[in-house]
């Protein structure tokens, strides 16, 4: 690892001029100090902002607010999440493991960076490490990798489960930027897709900090997250489903879904939901559904079974939340 | 930098470089090799200590961030003439065999319970909201952050088992 100058923030204003300054966060520290131990990363400064005020929990708007700096565990055990929100305790449970949920946090889960093994070796040319330098991954192993929304630069993809079941639940971010202020932005507008770009990896200036997660009031209907992977356990999404269902008198009357393990960015697509609202549940309509958000998918040799993989997976989780509750 | 941490009851000032983790403060500067490390990138859990009553993986942590915490390592568990409820399970149900691994399992283990008896879920419960069933997968699920070469876990499962069922070993 290279050396870094180290400070703690003691309030929020003090870590917002630090990192416009340049400096880089830290909060639970589990993926950016394994990424410097690679020199993947090499910042100069570090502002800890693992002391400031970020860890509530609290009913908001109807909804939930929920701190930066909350655990992941804290999060997936929470009473409300557990009960309005499971999706995203289920999420959250999927990944990673005990001692990592404990130390990771909500703002840096958000800000996670891919598991692609080229950008985490660092001596392969990578485009979003080192912008220009090529992406090895196209053509190469690309087991983890995208099929839909890469680019000829860079195809890598975002490893949150967390992400995934927020993005289905329409979940938005409050931000503070430099000059002090504070905006709000939904998540599904927060991540940008690589294009030529892929070191930009979201809409975040220099000095934003991610503040709160605000959820919406809870939905109706009933929600899940389905995660395939390579083992039973901490181990990330090949492909994985977040999904909300609401049927009324044999047809679906709303529906949210995300998908994980296959694009640059959790994956939403308006037209998959909009396709399935007012429809009797069918396995046609489940296929019609899988055609269209499979529609540009451009798989590489070594992903190629993502397709129907998630072509399973949509059905599987479908037909999960669609089935008649028995009485 | 001046980092104070009470490790296992007992106040200590390290005076370490930024980049010192957890695990090379405790081993390195402190001389407590008890917690073992193994991949040093979080993937193994050699490294479990727990900080604040929480398991964490100390080589993903900068000491420096735990100024004024209190850290729990293996040697704070038990001692050799008096060991703690799961380090003589581990014996008992010969829950190691090479036992580099051991430390960092106990420590999880010792967390993992609490985190039970607090009524935290696992992926692998069947419902988010009623009291845990504490069976063979949800043991595994929530043990997974530490690896054993030796595979020694069926025995890892049954130590940790009989300790949660409150059996004597």
């Amino acid at each position: 690892m290279r050396s870094f100058h180290y400070e703690r923030a003691a309030d929020t204003p003090d870590a917002v001029a630090a990192c416009a300054a340049g400096a880089t966060i830290i909060a639970g520290g589990t993926n950016l100090l394994d990424l410097m131990k690679r020199e993947v990363v090499q910042p100069e400064r570090l502002i800890d902002i693992t002391r400031l005020d970020l860890r509530t929990i609290e009913s908001a708007e109807g909804g939930l607010s929920i701190g930066a700096l909350v655990s992941n565990s804290d999060l997936a055990a929470h009473r409300d999440v557990r009960r309005d929100w499971p999706v995203l305790a289920q999420a959250l449970l999927s990944g990673a493991s005990g001692q990592l949920r404990n130390k990771a946090t909500t703002g840096g889960n958000l800000l996670q960076r891919t598991r692609c093994y080229y950008f985490q070796d660092s001596a392969m040319p990578c485009n979003k490490r080192e912008p220009g330098s090529g992406c090895h991954a196209l053509g190469g192993a690309t087991r983890l990798h995208a099929i839909l929304g890469g680019s000829d630069a860079c195809i890598a993809t975002h490893p949150s489960d967390m992400a995934v079941a927020m993005t289905m639940l329409d979940a938005s971010l409050d931000i503070i930027g430099k000059d002090g202020a504070s905006r709000r932005l939904r998540l599904r507008d927060f991540y940008r897709l690589p294009g030529d770009t892929p070191h930009i990896e979201t809409v975040l200036q220099p000095g934003d900090l991610i503040a709160k997660v605000v959820l919406p009031p809870p939905a109706g209907g009933r929600q899940t997250y389905r995660k395939v992977r390579d083992r039973a356990s901490y181990a990330f999404a090949l492909v994985s489903v977040a999904a909300r269902i609401e049927l009324a008198e044999g047809r679906i009357a709303d529906a949210s879904l995300a998908f994980g393990g296959i694009a640059p960015r959790p994956w939403h697509d308006p037209a998959v939901d909009r396709l399935l609202v007012g429809e009797v549940p069918s396995a046609a309509l489940f296929a019609r559904v899988a055609d269209v958000l499979l529609d540009g998918a451009a798989p590489q040799e070594g992903n190629a079974f993502k397709v129907p993989l998630l072509r399973r997976t949509l059905t599987a989780t479908l037909n999960e939340l669609c089935r008649e509750i028995p009485q | 930098m001046q980092t104070k941490l009470t490790i296992n009851g007992k106040s200590h000032n390290l005076n370490a470089d930024t980049r010192t983790t957890l695990l090379d403060a405790l081993r390195n500067h402190l001389g407590m090799t008890g917690t073992k490390k193994g991949c040093d990138h979080g993937q193994c859990g050699a490294c479990t200590v727990i900080v604040n009553g929480r398991r964490i993986n100390s080589c993903l942590t900068l000491a420096c961030m735990h100024d004024g915490n209190e850290v729990t390592t293996i040697e704070g568990l038990g001692t050799v003439d008096d060991l703690s409820p799961l380090q003589r399970a581990f014996v008992a149900h010969d829950g190691f065999q090479c036992g580099y691994c051991t430390p960092g399992q106990i420590c999880s283990a010792t967390a993992m319970l609490e985190e039970i008896k607090a009524g935290w879920p696992s992926h692998v419960s069947a419902d988010l909201n009623a009291e845990i069933a504490l069976s063979d997968a949800e043991i595994a699920e929530r043990m997974s952050g530490n690896l054993c070469r030796c595979a020694a876990y069926p025995n890892i499962v049954e130590a940790i088992r009989t300790v949660a069922q409150g059996g004597r070993t």
